[in-house]
């Protein structure tokens, strides 16, 4: 029998539901290889999963659970919730569990310990779990029963979703990366333009984009409502994810004749920095077509620009100048191992003496939470994913998204602007 | 149950026929618009209810009425997989939510914790403080002012089985623990 042609997201599911294929639209019932909850969806999860009248865990060691959001604890109910995944963490023997000063920003921790590999279905309580299809993963996040429910089960139902593919030709401009592609995608098809589907990203720009760059951009897939952004396995996957692998993994590649919902080809080569103004993630501009925005606050950082090359980015931006009087520049690396790789490669010494203030991991700012919440009127850029109404503080406040070269040049002209008017 | 029944939506588990006071939304609501990331410092819902809507919509908290009907356009719920953003609005007291469309994690959040939602394009022409009469079991939707009638969108039966058990732990306890349900 001719085996049905599938796309890489069919393939995955397939193999986790054990069918020889899967069907577009149908309901299926999958393993998942790791399952992801932090301080803010954990707690539900643990709730429910009271409910559930199982004593133990799926698997100790597929579960991971990150006090990122809101920790180091930010208030005395942060504190609760904190203590009450760390307990619930010791009793079950979850394995992964990772605590203040040894974690990091969920999405930007996980592929970085190996823990997400490509092949695997993860499901997770956070909406940028999709982060990790950048490693060829089938992942996706869901609510905190969803999850009560996989850690007891390690399963989780799904509906297989229909594909689009987005084709990027040319060659990327000089400052342009995931973040700027991303963007422009989004501003393309708008927040819904991919919902409830996978997003498939390839073509020649993304063959030499570098692992952090495709994590940034499966990280916004979410942004246009996908339930994942997928990307196929090649060299720089293999080199990323390899000596990081403490499990054998299996990569999935979409056949040829798969069916796609539509197939997007975009000339990469005319897309420049990008930002995407309030209140979407969609209103995505062209650096050039900005115009005068002053900016009361600048943060790098979160789990779609706190790599080890975005800090790099931000830092060539930095060295030997100094954050407008006006601005306070907030960077926050996102995992343990990038921040003390950042004191030992003089980073840390380029954002303290730039006059910027330079963090533990923590998502902070990104949600309003703490460490850069902003005040009504205040407009920040922000390397984050989302700008919604009050996503970042007051209500009246404004959030301009975009990449850590621009942020950081936007941190030292007190508007925003590129590197090229420094 | 009767067969028919089977052909329907939340069958079971709750009143189906609910009339209610419409609080009417446009496109694109997040769940940062529907709880503020700064109270998601907690996990009760009455708390989280007590801050639903407040950003968007700062009447809401206070003026919502057990039994009131949320209508809003598309992508409803779009952004974080916060399961804080249906909880607080079941636990304001909304006894549905009609959407044009629905974000896909909102969509399951609703149905795994048991909050009625509707989806129908056509039910976003209806006005803030409008009164409709929804037929849960029916899926139909009924503009009292108009007189129109509006078919929402069916479930699959998977979904269904969902629905009817009253949310995915109660649908997973049943399934772990067979000897423990009578049905
Ligand atoms: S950095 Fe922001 S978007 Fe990423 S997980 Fe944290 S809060 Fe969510």
């Amino acid at each position: 029998m001719q085996p049905v042609p599938m796309t890489m997201a069919q393939k995955i599911l397939a193999a986790h539901a054990d069918r020889p294929s899967v069907q577009v639209g149908e309901l299926i019932d999958v393993r998942a290889d790791m399952v992801l909850a932090n301080d803010i969806t954990a707690p539900l999860a643990i709730i429910e999963f009271a409910k559930l009248g199982v004593d133990r865990v799926f698997d100790q060691d597929r579960i991971a659970l990150v006090p990122d959001h809101f920790a180091p604890n930010k208030d005395i109910k942060s504190a609760e919730q904190c203590k009450l995944m760390r307990e619930f963490a010791k009793q079950y023997g979850i394995r992964n569990y990772f605590e203040v000063g040894r974690m990091g920003i969920e999405h930007a921790l996980l592929p970085e310990q190996g823990l997400v590999l490509p092949g695997d279905v993860v499901v997770g309580a956070d909406s940028h779990t999709c982060t990790y299809g950048a490693v060829g993963a089938f992942a996706t996040g869901m609510g905190s029963t969803d999850i009560a429910v996989a850690m007891a089960t390690g399963r989780a139902w799904m509906r297989v979703p229909a594909t689009t593919r987005f084709v990027f030709h040319g060659e990327l401009q000089p400052l342009v990366g995931g973040k700027d592609l991303i963007l422009y995608t989004i501003g393309l098809i708008g927040v819904e333009g991919a919902r409830y589907q996978a997003m498939e990203f390839v073509g020649p720009a993304i063959d030499t984009l570098s692992m952090d760059g495709r994590l940034t951009m499966a990280n916004m897939a979410i942004e246009a409502g996908a339930k994942a952004g997928l990307f196929h396995v090649d060299a720089t996957t293999e080199a990323y994810v390899q000596p990081r692998a403490k499990r054998p993994y299996q990569a999935y590649a979409s056949d040829p004749d798969a069916e796609y919902d539509r197939v997007i080809e975009i000339d990469a080569s005319q897309i420049e920095p990008q930002v995407s103004f309030p209140h979407l993630p969609s209103n995505a501009k062209g650096l050039s077509q900005v115009g005068d925005v002053r900016i009361d606050q600048a943060v790098i950082g979160s789990c779609t620009n706190g790599r080890w090359s975005d800090l790099v980015q931000a830092a060539e931006v930095l060295r030997g100048r100094q954050v407008h009087p006006d601005v306070r520049c907030i960077i926050i690396p996102g995992t343990q191992a990038i921040y003390l790789r950042a004191v030992q490669e003089g980073l840390a010494q380029v954002f303290v003496e730039a006059g910027a203030v330079f963090s533990t991991p923590t998502c902070g700012p990104c949600l309003g939470g703490y460490m850069g919440v902003l005040a009504a009127g205040e407009r920040c850029i922000s390397t984050t994913n989302r700008n919604f109404v009050g996503r970042m503080g007051h209500v009246d406040s404004e959030v301009y998204l975009a990449g850590p070269a621009i942020a950081a040049a936007s941190a030292v002209l007190g508007r925003i602007g590129g590197p090229a008017e420094l | 149950m009767a067969n028919s029944k089977q052909m329907h939506r939340y069958g079971d588990h709750t009143d189906t026929e609910i009339s209610g006071r419409v609080w009417k939304y446009g496109d694109n609501i997040d769940t940062d618009a529907i709880v503020p990331a700064r109270h998601l410092n907690v996990s009760d819902p009455q708390e989280l209810a007590a801050h639903c809507m407040e950003d968007w919509d700062p009447s809401f908290a206070k003026g919502v009425r057990a039994g009131d009907i949320i209508v809003a356009g598309a992508n409803f719920g779009c952004g974080s997989s916060r399961e804080h953003a249906p909880v607080a609005i079941k636990a304001s007291g909304i006894s549905c939510v009609i959407a044009a469309t629905f974000a896909r994690i909102f969509f399951r959040n609703a149905i795994n914790i048991g909050l009625p939602i509707l989806e129908c394009p056509e039910a976003a022409a209806i006005q803030q403080g409008e009164t409709v009469d929804v037929d849960l079991a029916a899926g139909t939707i009924h503009r009292v002012a108009t007189g129109e009638v509006f078919q929402s969108t069916a479930y699959p039966p998977f979904m269904l089985e969902l629905i009817n058990a009253g949310g995915l732990i109660e649908y997973t306890r049943r399934r772990l623990h067979p000897e423990q349900s009578n049905g």
